[in-house]
């Protein structure tokens, strides 16, 4: 960490894949706040094909609504010359272009393809096409499909060490006569990450060492029992960076004008939620739901984990949280009737049309049901994979690939203290207490749980921001970046419907909620109170079932929820009496226009 | 969002379209610029290598990877037949000699002292592409392929499945409002893009597979439809390898939504013309839509005005997004504050005049139809 500097003006931006987003923060008095933001269209694709225009764009937005001068023709002007011209630092993330796409190859599909899919998607990466031997594909018909698809990077797997070497080798050549070409610029060759059996590296190293960058690593499945996926997966991060950021239209430029190294996104926001969990010693989730996927980062007992699901997200990947969760989990959030048809045809639509939004009332409910169960599955995922490594590389047995480990996962989500959501269909939802009730219905906090929103998508630029300044990157989070929703208060535990659940007592009053109830009690932004949670004899608050926790607890713009309707939250299954129940609880803590 | 970012769809009568057609690897080119070539010409050549096998002549041999140099009967860059001796070991007084025999026709590429393992190629296979437009040649990628540059009708559906295809424009529909159903289909569709209304069912697909159609182009079709015919559900819209028999280019959306008027249109008056279609879809940034493109003689009209500017008042849009899905109309207003819609987002909004009222639609819902 680079001694902090006093800083008085600090721009960072955050390219995405459709837009670039800029901040200005500002120092006033002794603390840094927020300034203004601006935001402007991601200038990667044709007929631009240079991400600093968008840079620049967002930046002059940033000019106007600030009134300080930043940039000089097109330079921006660093240090800050006085107070109303120049900034003293710029950072920035990226994730235009799509992130990193990456095309995955192995041998058989259910095996080395699949750990190489997850080598790949656990780097952040989207994984374009599984390719394998088995896949039911003619050999120029992968040819083809190599060709046409232009990823930034390929991963090639196959085969236990030791073993044949034939059929990795066929898929090296297969590669080879499809020669493809990077996305980005003809003019540096295509990374190849070899991660297969190590008998074939020299076969391999002849076939492809010469035409593409080939990068050879440990094999991800040494033997049929054993998974190592962190060497690929390492390698995929260092390759990103070096070769295929550069390669991006203008990064180059983008890179002489930054201060610290560009960052991924999903990257710098968790680098954030993991200076955050450090500083405050508590457990965090975060989670940021996109158009085409799910991040989901974690930091417990002080370890961090992130997962990308890949294919989980709002618009482009919307009709695979269809496919993954099946439409029975979707409409069972919804609380009335349609036809199947056409939801999936709304749900369809809304994939080949990205960017429209909700107009009306079931419309945004049935968005905001999708959320759950993308939200949901990411979060499922996210438990499978952030298990306890301390250190050493993990290993799946036989029985591990049919029984998912749940009891060796690092979630606890009694003892998590805070949830942060990020994501259009978070940020942006009509009421605050929307948000709220997508995260818990999706995680399930436990026991008291603080829930905030990322109000406009800071956290990456917060997140490249502590590399140069880590204080400056806190307080703005701390008091411009989080959205206080409130807290949550679920005690654990089943039980009869109008049973006492739990009873809390707070200053000025007492609530009693019933077993199967939600109750939403006013506690504004910034205040915080003491209160005793008193749970029923089967309930458990983070005490024990029965026993009673006193502690501190901070209001929001949605206040307290006391949420008695059991962990695991289950859903009646009278389809009736389910939609009943579901109108009772919004309209218990008032979430849409009546 | 500062942005209405959907563009709308591409539907022209004439204009300009370039393809670029390159081998999947480096080949012969076998046409010059300038040239006029045909949709189905074939423009460039290459041979792919054929498959490879691996063959353990050590192990057959019974002898370590370095020591099968004495055997060996073939060396590399050999022609050898199926069954062809490669390698044989010289037995015990010339008898019961092992025999390595090669499993395929083809080519030893190499031979392995480490390993003990040879290499066998099966003959090269022919990959040609074809100009998929009818057009002249812009410009030639020396070894790779062309820029085929034609003035055309030039139509971009929303949605598709399939690759590349060929044929005449058959209308089977007299309404952009009308189902393609099987009994419209007629056996003479063989080898024809078929072209519906509003909504093509299942077994209307099925039926044009049946008779050997190349395409079909229409307006809507619903997923539960589409999951059938494909045997599988499309979870992120990258699509073209399908192999189904058929292309399918919707042009509107999911669900029974009536072909805009212009594309019916143009499809109708361009009967019985051949077409070039592609089914090919990536929605991500850098969207790759489907398409129907009709060569015509003479030159391209001016570019649609506006077209590049954004919206403005006037605009002909379309509504993607309930509660008016699929209907069009003109923006007679667009308020740049934000208003507060249904759902109490606070958004940028426009105002479009439908047939019988003006309607409050988020700018974001809409799409701007040219002509």
């Amino acid at each position: 960490m680079p001694q902090e500097k006093d800083y008085n003006a600090i721009l960072a931006t955050d390219c995405g894949s459709t837009t670039t987003k800029a901040i200005l923060i500002e120092k006033r008095g002794n603390e840094y706040r927020l300034r203004v933001r601006g935001e402007a269209p991601t200038t990667v694709e044709a007929p631009f094909e240079d991400v600093t225009r968008g840079v620049l764009n967002a930046v002059r937005e940033v000019e106007e609504l600030s009134n300080r001068e930043i940039l000089e023709g097109e330079k921006i002007v660093k240090p800050a010359l006085n107070e109303r011209k120049g900034v003293d630092t710029y950072v920035s993330t990226s994730s235009a272009g799509g992130g990193l796409q990456m095309l995955v190859v192995g041998v058989v599909k259910s095996m080395t393809a699949e750990s190489a899919a997850r080598a790949a998607l656990g780097a952040g990466a989207i994984v374009m096409e599984t390719i394998a031997v088995d896949d039911g594909r003619l050999p120029h018909e992968k040819i083809q499909l190599i060709r046409h698809l232009r990823p930034d990077m390929i991963l090639l797997s196959g085969g236990v060490d030791g073993g044949t070497i034939t059929h990795v080798v066929q898929m090296a050549q297969i590669i080879a006569a499809a020669d493809p070409k990077p996305r980005f610029g003809l003019t540096y060759k295509l990374p190849i990450i070899y991660a297969g059996n190590k008998d074939a590296r020299e076969e391999v190293k002849k076939i492809l060492g010469e035409k593409f960058d080939l990068h050879i690593v440990e094999n991800i499945r040494p033997r049929l029992e054993e998974e190592n996926l962190i060497p690929a997966r390492n390698k995929i991060h260092e390759l990103f960076m070096e070769h295929v950021m550069s390669q991006a239209p203008g990064y180059r430029k983008l890179m002489d004008w930054v201060d610290a190294p560009i960052m991924p996104t999903p990257g710098a926001v968790g680098l954030l939620v993991h200076h955050v969990a450090k500083q405050r010693g508590i457990d965090v989730i975060g989670v940021d739901i996109g158009g085409a996927t799910t991040d989901i980062f974690s930091v417990f007992k002080g370890t961090f984990n992130r997962t990308v699901s890949a294919n989980l997200g709002m618009s482009y990947s919307i009709s695979n949280v269809l496919v993954e969760a099946g439409l029975a989990n979707i409409k069972r959030w919804l609380p009335f009737d349609i036809d199947d048809a056409d939801l999936c045809n709304r749900i369809k639509n809304k994939m080949i049309r990205p960017t429209t939004i909700p107009q009306t009332i079931e419309e945004l409910k049935i968005e905001q049901a999708i959320a759950r169960e993308a939200l949901r599955l990411a979060f499922l995922h996210h438990k499978t994979m952030a298990v306890e490594l301390k250190g050493v590389q993990r290993q799946r047995t036989i029985s591990d690939v049919f029984i998912q480990e749940a009891a060796k996962s690092l979630i606890n989500m009694m003892s998590l203290a805070l949830i942060i959501g990020s994501g259009g269909v978070l940020s942006h939802a009509p009421r605050r207490v929307q948000a709220a009730m997508m995260l818990l219905d999706a995680f399930q906090p436990e026991g008291v749980t603080q829930l905030t929103v990322d109000s406009i998508f800071m956290m990456p630029h917060l997140g490249v921001l502590t590399t140069v300044h880590e204080r400056a990157a806190l307080e703005v989070f701390d008091k411009d970046c989080l959205i206080r929703l409130g807290t949550a208060i679920a005690p654990v535990g089943d039980g009869k419907e109008g049973e006492e659940a739990v009873k809390v007592e707070l200053p000025d009053q007492t609530v009693t909620v019933k077993f199967g109830e939600i109750e939403r009690v006013p506690l504004e932004e910034g205040q915080k109170v003491k209160v005793r949670i008193i749970p029923g004899r089967k309930f458990d608050v983070g005490n024990g079932r029965g026993r009673e926790l006193v502690t501190e607890v901070e209001g929001g713009v949605v206040g307290l929820l006391i949420d008695a309707r059991g962990r695991p939250l289950k859903l009646p299954e009278d389809d009736t009496k389910r939609k009943e129940t579901l109108v009772k609880w919004f309209e218990s803590v008032d979430m849409y226009p009546k | 969002m500062a942005h209405a970012y959907t563009p709308g769809l591409q539907v022209a009568e004439r204009t300009v379209v370039r393809k670029e057609r390159r081998l999947p690897l480096k080949g012969e080119v076998l046409i010059k610029e300038g040239d006029t070539v045909e949709a189905e010409q074939i423009i460039a050549r290459a041979y792919l290598p054929g498959d490879v096998e691996l063959l353990n002549i050590a192990g057959q041999l019974g002898v370590s990877g370095d020591e099968i140099k004495p055997y060996l009967k073939k060396k590399e860059g050999d022609e050898v037949k199926k069954g062809e001796i490669i390698a044989e070991s010289r037995g015990l007084f010339g008898m019961f000699k092992t025999q390595v025999k090669s499993p395929i026709d083809g080519v030893i590429e190499s031979i392995s002292f480490v390993t003990g393992q040879a290499i066998l190629r099966h003959p090269p296979q022919e990959v040609s592409i074809k100009a998929y437009i009818n057009g002249t040649v812009e410009k030639v990628i020396p070894e790779e392929g062309a820029i085929i540059r034609t003035v055309a009708t030039f139509i971009q559906g929303i949605f598709g499945i399939g690759g590349e295809g060929y044929g005449e424009i058959l209308p089977v529909c007299s309404s952009p409002d009308e189902t393609l159903t099987p009994d419209l289909i007629p056996e003479t569709a063989k080898g024809k893009v078929i072209v519906g209304g509003s909504f093509v069912t299942y077994e209307a697909l099925q039926r044009a597979v049946e008779v050997g159609a190349t395409g079909v182009v229409v307006g809507g079709i619903d997923a539960d439809d589409l999951r059938h015919f494909l045997g599988y559900d499309i979870g992120v819209a990258i699509t073209g390898t399908e192999k189904k028999g058929i292309t399918l280019i919707v042009t509107e959306g999911f669900g029974r939504m009536n072909m805009a008027k212009k594309t019916f249109e143009l499809l109708t008056k361009y009967a019985g013309r051949r077409a070039s279609i592609n089914g090919a879809t990536q929605i991500r940034a850098g969207v790759m839509r489907p398409e129907v493109i009709i060569t015509q003689e003479g030159e391209a009209e001016e570019p649609h005005k506006g077209w590049e500017t954004g919206l403005e008042v006037g605009h002909l849009v379309r509504i993607i997004r309930e509660p008016y899905f699929g209907q069009i109309g003109r923006v007679v207003e667009l308020p740049p504050p934000l208003e507060q819609i249904e759902t109490e987002a606070r958004v940028r909004i426009l105002k479009v005049k439908l047939d019988d009222k003006v309607v409050t639609i988020p700018r974001a819902n809409v799409e701007i139809i040219q002509g």
